[in-house]
Order: structure tokens, then sequence, then C-alpha cells
């Protein structure tokens, strides 16, 4: 009550200030009076009366002064009057201010767009109702090499099934995956970002349809065909522009007319950060798509399971159920074909629960490291430009000494004139601020811009919440306090008499004065060595890695993945003379030099592993299979033996070609040409015997970065399992970049059923072909 | 020089200036008088502080302020004790008797 009371009183004399005056005038104005008129009663006439009184109170501005100062709106009154001082100041000197505002804008801007990737990637929750009630399930520990996984996929369809038939602890489950999928007819196709769902997924996370209706389980039961297929917001608005009508249309996927049952919001992205999703498909419609079973198979892990929680329940708590239903689970969906050691591998297993409300995200276990050190460093950065804006500020003290001597011995406070200098640095602080803010979202952008690649596009939401406007105030806070702070105490300390008697020189806090400028001076080049040494560091390693040899040319080589799945020919026989035609055709091309086939890109962050028995050794092995140019094409040098030619057919005997890596690893000194090797067995990859008849130098697999692993090398001819698919590698005479669209036109010549994909690789350094090659 | 009035022990005057409203409304220098005439000369607050402390306590609504015309025709703010001033006032008063009691009983301990 009171304190309401204190308030409209103190906002009345805020901005009545006038009425408010004369009250106070005439209040003690009366008192004056009527002191005077008691002095008259005694005889004394109303001149001298007056008078006396005066001389007995003093000067009724002081007492007026007094009375006012009382308020907290006198504070508020004293502050606007620093401001607008402050804001005067500054344009008289409009070099320094621009100066100053646009160091600290840069500062400020680079630490906000940092922390807003940061924000983004890592601290954001999912746009969901109650994101924390979110919970991944996944084995403990990962798969550890068994089956065949996918990247951020940690579950089998079969196990899902499992889970949601036994699990207590959600009240819902559900799983997904992103896959791209064709969109649009055989060759036109294009590529779009599919997000697979089961039908519980947009119930369970409680988005509603912004347009038409979300999937649902009615929509999700085996032998479903095309229920219909719910779209992104951002894909509506491209591909449909928008309208209502989208909603009951027919949406061309993979040559299949699927219903478009809905819209999500625009902030739904799905449900990996980073990413967005173009067309959301229920699981039941895959076998559908591709006649391949990866509904039932029980080795291929591609799913990320989460739940929500039932109230009550914590992560803890679900995570011991389902540890606890684990054995069963994992006993009833053995998978066949394996060694009994890999299926005790398998049996071994264990469920846990993890927080999910922050989504699945690839980003973040790749540039969480690098984002706080970029943080780490854009600081170091902010703190040199607030060392060199606090020896402006000493400098600008310094010039204004005498100012502040006069000040000082008219009767003005210290305390008064450390506010009035610290408001200006504050208001440089805030115009750093804000224009820093606009600055971070075009860095920011810009860093995203460098971070994606034409087919692994990054979609981050980094428009400022709370929390970067939360940041950036405070590191605003931050450099104003260390900035502008220090100088204005440093500067108040001066002895009025001393700067007076040495004229307009700022001379007196000389020595002090020097000596903190020197220390500025002193970190500011610490701080700059700090970072120069860390730049220097950065660009030796940038460049060892650009300098690296992969193990292969990859001048003028193009990339290209090519799907002849939609032929749908009977036999999986029957593609081969295709691939083999295919390959003959681009040959034929004047300017290729040469071109082959492999079931793995190089660097693309993939892998295929086997396992293998070899002497007395039970190990495993990168496997790849191979056109017989492949080595020629893509130029990794053989060592010893021979490469693959005509000879090795599906009929010959397997042969195999081992790396370097290969035979320093598992067989060391002994010669590897001759020796037999076994595969284990897998679903759809029976165990086979492999001669060695070839050594290369071996080329990097995975990335970049990791040592080149023991990889093994098959004849295409003798793949064990079937497909309908090849990467395509390109060797030109010249560069290879107008090649595109001729190699485009020959594929569709050929057949025009035959889908093209950019190759799946990923960031290929130096923007290679390799990576660019959209054939 | 003992006739020159003392200062006030420090944080009184507010209880000074609630006991002269206990008995009757009044206005800034009826206050200043009153103070005067109770402690026979010994406080005389000079218009400054007063005015400071009689607009705390009207913002801590402990008192009312009201302009009302006085006796000589000028227009001056009357002040009135509110309900939630007379407690104060008592609590006050019980908290300062209670320590002048204490402090007599050490000064006059021997």
């Amino acid at each position: 009550m009171s304190l309401f009371r204190n308030f409209a009183t103190g906002l009345r004399s805020l901005f009545r200030k006038n009425q408010v005056d004369r009250e106070l005038d005439e209040e003690l104005g009366a008192y004056l009076e009527m002191e005077a008129a008691e002095k008259m009663r005694q005889g004394v006439s109303r001149k001298d009366a007056l008078r006396e009184v005066r001389l007995e109170r003093g000067s009724l501005e002081v007492t007026k002064e007094l009375v006012r100062s009382g308020g907290w709106e006198f504070f508020v009154e004293t502050c606007w009057q620093d401001l607008r001082f402050a804001l005067r100041v500054l344009r008289k000197s409009p070099g320094f201010t621009t100066t100053a505002i646009l160091t600290l804008a840069l500062g400020i801007g680079a630490n906000t767009a940092i922390f807003q990737l940061l924000d983004a990637v890592r601290l954001r929750s999912l746009p969901v109702p109650s994101p924390d009630e979110l919970a991944q399930i996944e084995i403990r520990g990962g798969t550890r090499g068994f089956g065949v996984s996918r990247t951020n996929a940690d579950l089998t369809y079969p196990l899902f099934e499992q889970i949601r038939s036994h699990q207590e602890a959600f009240s819902s489950v559900f799983a997904w995956t992103s896959d791209n999928v064709p969109l649009g007819q055989g060759s036109q196709a294009k590529r779009a970002r599919g997000l697979f769902v089961s039908g519980e997924t947009f119930t369970a996370l409680g988005v509603p349809p912004l347009k038409g209706r979300l999937l649902t389980t009615d929509d999700d039961h085996p032998g479903c065909g095309f229920p219909g297929a719910v779209i992104s917001h951002a894909f509506w608005q491209s591909e449909f522009g928008g309208l209502d009508s989208a909603i009951g249309s027919k949406l061309l996927i993979d040559s299949h007319p699927v219903e478009v049952l809905g819209v999500t919001p625009p902030i739904f992205f799905g449900l990996e950060v980073g990413t967005n999703f173009d067309v959301a498909i229920p699981f039941c419609s895959i076998p559908a798509f591709h006649n391949s079973p990866v509904l039932t198979r029980r080795e291929l892990f591609w799913l990320t399971v989460m739940g929500r929680l039932k109230p009550g329940w914590s992560i803890d708590r679900a995570a011991a159920q389902l540890n606890a239903i684990s054995p069963g689970l994992f006993e009833t969906t053995v998978p066949d074909g394996y060694s009994a050691k890999s299926q005790g591998t398998y049996r071994a297993f264990r469920l846990a629960a993890y927080p999910g409300g922050s989504g699945v995200s690839g980003l973040r276990e790749k540039y969480d490291a690098s984002l706080w050190l970029l943080l780490g460093i854009t600081g170091l950065v902010l703190l040199i430009a607030c060392a060199n804006l606090a020896n402006l500020m000493l400098v600008r003290a310094g010039k204004r000494e005498r100012e502040v001597a006069v000040r000082l011995a008219l009767g003005a406070s210290r305390k008064r004139l450390i506010l009035q200098l610290f408001t200006e640095g504050l208001v440089l602080a805030i115009s750093g601020g804000v224009a820093g803010i606009f600055l971070a979202s075009a860095f920011s952008k810009g860093i995203l811009g460098l971070l994606s690649t034409e087919r692994n596009l990054l979609e981050l939401d980094v428009a400022p919440d709370w929390r970067v406007l939360a940041f950036t105030a405070a590191i605003a806070m931050m450099t104003c306090t260390i900035f502008g702070l220090v100088p204005a105490l440093r500067s108040s300390r001066s002895e009025p008499s001393d700067a007076l008697k040495s004229g307009s020189h700022g001379m007196t806090a000389g020595r002090d004065l020097f000596s903190f400028q020197r220390a500025l001076v002193v970190l500011q080049i610490a701080v700059s060595l700090v970072l120069l040494a860390g730049a220097v560091l950065f660009v030796r390693s940038f460049r060892n890695l650009a300098t690296l040899d992969p193990g292969f040319r990859e001048k003028n080589i193009l990339s290209g993945f090519v799907s002849l799945e939609p032929m749908h020919l009977a036999k999986a026989q029957q593609y081969q003379p295709i691939a083999d035609d295919l390959l003959e055709q681009i040959r034929s091309i004047p300017q290729v030099e040469s071109a082959a086939s492999s079931t793995h890109v190089p660097l693309d962050g993939s892998s295929w592993t086997l396992g293998i028995h070899i002497r007395d050794l039970d190990t495993s092995s990168k496997f790849t299979w191979v056109s017989s140019e492949c080595f020629q094409t893509m130029q990794i040098p053989l060592l010893s033996g021979r490469y693959f030619n005509d000879r090795d057919t599906q009929e010959s005997p397997r042969v195999a070609i081992v790396n370097e890596a290969f035979v320093r690893k598992y067989l060391g000194a002994a010669n590897p040409i001759g020796m037999t090797m076994r595969t284990v067995a897998e679903p759809n990859y029976p165990s086979e015997v492999y001669e060695i008849i070839g050594l290369v130098k071996g080329a990097k697999y995975a990335t970049l970065r990791e040592e080149i692993p023991p990889e093994t090398f098959g004849v295409a001819l003798q793949f064990p399992g079937s497909r309908a698919w090849m990467n395509v590698f390109v060797r030109t005479s010249s560069p290879p970049g107008p090649l595109i669209s001729t190699l485009r036109k020959k594929i569709s010549q050929i057949n025009p059923e035959i889908r093209r994909f950019p190759g799946s690789s990923g960031p290929w350094r130096r923007c290679s072909p390799l990576s660019d090659c959209t054939a | 020089m003992g006739d020159k009035p003392s200062d006030l022990v420090q944080g009184t005057l507010d209880m000074l200036i609630l006991k002269t409203l206990a008995l009757e409304p009044m206005h800034g220098y009826g206050i200043s008088v009153r103070i005067e005439q109770m402690s026979k000369g010994v406080f005389r607050p000079n218009a400054g502080s007063l005015f400071l402390a009689i607009q705390r306590l009207e913002r801590d609504g402990l008192i009312d302020g009201e302009w009302k015309p006085t006796e000589n025709n000028r227009r001056a703010r009357y002040y009135t004790l509110t309900a939630k001033g007379r407690k104060r006032l008592d609590s006050e008063t019980r908290e300062w008797s209670r320590q002048v009691a204490a402090i007599g009983r050490i000064l006059e301990a021997s």
C-alpha cells in the first residue's frame, strides 16, 4: 500500500513537476510567512521579520532542493540529466563515438552470434508442449558395431514394436527417422527431405495441425499403402504457395501419388535440430515404396525412439523399467544369420532413457566443442576491444580533467561525477549492444552458410530469444563496467586544486593514470598474443587438412549416386548389365578419361564393415565393392599383385584386394598375396571365402582426420547381396563442371526411369567437384 | 551557549512529528512550533529536515496531508495522523522508552 503510494507520489512529481514545485513553494512560503507573522506580533516590522526569518532558516531554494532530494524520483531525474549530458558530450565528438560504438558492436555482435548458434543447437527445447517430459530410448553404450546402423539412429523396428507393447513409463512412445525421398516422376524426381514417423508421433509430441490433420495411429498399420503425407509449413509455402487447396491434393512421391493430409505449424522443424523436413510419411508406407522389408529387419538400426513420460515418472525411473524389460525384449528379437557370439552381444544389450526435450542433433556432437571454443575466442576479442575503449576513455578523461576539477571545486559530489561518467559508458555500451544484436543475425547466418553444403543444408532458427537477449545485455553491462567504470573512478580521484593549478593540461593524476594505461596496454598485447598463437595453430591444422594426401587424386573427379530401382526389374541380376552399359556410355563421352562404380564414396562419413576370419584372427574390415577400373579412376596405386580384370566374374572364384593398413594390422610382415579370408555371415551376406590378389596403398575412408582403416575391396560383379544402385566416379581430362549436364542427358537417354541423386557425401574439402557434382 | 537548540537524536524527528499530530491536525509551521514549545526550546527542527520528514511520512502512509485555509487567509497543508501512523507512534514510543530506560540504567550504574 505505502509502496504503491510512494511510487504514485514519485511519478506525480516526475511528470507534473511544475505543479508539485508550486505546491512545495506555497507550503514553504506559508511556513515562512507564519514565522514572520509570529515575529511581527512581537513588534518587528514586516520587512525586518522576513529578513530575520530568512537569515535563520537559510535560502528557500536550498531547503527546496533538500526536500526534493528525499524522493526516489530525484534519482531518476538525476539519471535523466546525466543521460542528456552524456548524449550531448558524445555528440560533440562524433569520431570517438562512432569508433566506440562500432568496436563494441563488432565485439558484442560476434559474441552474440556464437551464443545464438550455441543456444539454437544446444540450449533450446523442441518447439512442442512440455518438452522436458520427452525422453529418448537408446541402447546403453550403443550397438558396439553390431548390425547395420544409420547415423543418429538407435533401434530397429521390431525393437520399437516390443518397447511399445511392454513399456510402462511413457504415456506414448513413438519412432522416427529422416531420409531423402524422391519427389516427382522417374528421372525428373528431385530430392525432398522425408520424415518417416510412427503413427503416435504427432499426437505424442502435441503438435497441432496448422491446416488439415496430422498422421495418427489409424494411418499407421501394416500394409496401409499410402494413407497420406503431412507437409511442413516451409514446403507448403514453396510448393503450394500456402494455398488451402494443398490439402487433399496429390503429391508424387517416388512416382506414387500420395494425398496431402495436413500442414504442420511453421515453428515445427521435425525432431532433428539443424534441419527441416518437407514431407512426413508413416512407416507403413515404406514397403509400398521400396519393396524392402525394413520393418521386419532385426539387424537394421535406423530409428530414433522417443516417449512422453507419464505424470510422476522420472527419466531415471523410466530407464530402470526399460532396463528391467530389456532381457525379454532382446531375446525375442535376436536377428538370425549371425554367429552365436554376435547374438550373445545382442542379447546383452540393455535399454536406457535419456532426456529428449532438446531433440536430436548431429550438429551438437559435431560443433559443440568448437562453438564453446569460438565463444571463448570472441570473448577475448571483446576483452581487447574493452581495454582499447577504456584507454580511449582515459585519454578523454585526461582532457576533461579541468572540467572535472572545476565541478568538484564547485561542490559536486564524487559520487555524482562517477555516475555521470559511467552514464557515458552505459550509453556507448547500450548503443553497441543494440547494433551488436543486428550484426549478430548477419554473423550467425554467415557462419551457418559456411557450415552448410549444398546437400547438407543447415536450417537453424537463430532468431534472438530471451536467452540471447539476456546474454547480450549481460556482456554489454560487463563491457560497460570494464571500460566505463574504471576510467570514471580514476578521473574523479583528481584533486581540484592541483588540476586547476597545472592549467589545462591534465598532468595531475599523471603517474597513476599512466601506470593504469600501461597495464591496459600490457593486457591488450597479452590477449592479442594468445589469440595470435591460437590463430596460427588453427591455420596450420587447417592447412594440414587441406594439403593432406587422401590417397587418391581428387582433381577432375565427378561423383554421383545412381539408382536403378525405379525400373522395377524382376531379378536382381538384370540390373548388372544396365549398370555396365551405363558406365560404358559414360566412357564414350570425349572428355571422360575413365568411369567406375563403387559402393562407397570416400570421406562421406559412411561405413560398411564385415566380420572376417583370416589366418587365426577373428576381426573385421571395411568392405567396398568396386568395378574393375575403380583404382585407375581414383588413381589409387597398386603395391603388389594385380588389379581386378575382366576374368573376375560372378562365376569365378571370389577375389579381393586389401590395403596397406589391412596388412600392417592383421598380417604383419607376411606377404598377403595368395592368402584367403572368410567373411562372417550376416543376413543377406552369406559367409564367403576370398583370395587376396592385390595390395593397394589405400585411401582415406570415412573422414579425412582419421587413420586409414583396414579395407578390403571386392569386385562389383561378385557383390554377395543384391543391389540396384551404385556410386559413379568419372575422371575427366578438363575441369568437370560443364560435363554435368551432358552426363545427365546421357543417363536419361539410357532409361528415363533411372534416378540420379547427388552423391551422398558430406562436406568435401576445398569444395572439390566431388561434392558439387549433382549429375 | 545553553540557549542554542540542540540537534535531534538521529531518527527521532519522525516520532516527534507523529506525536504532535496525535494531539490534533496541524500544518508544517505548527508542528515546528509545537516541537519547540513541548521541548521548551531544546529542539528546533529546521524547515528542510522538517519537510523532508513530512514528505517521507506521507509517502509511507503514516500521515495524510490536505490543503486548508489558515487563520490569516493563506493556504497551508494540514497533516493528520492515519491509523497506521498511530500504530507506528505507539510501537516507537514503547521502543524508545525501553531504550532510554536501558541507557539510563547503564549510565547510572557505578
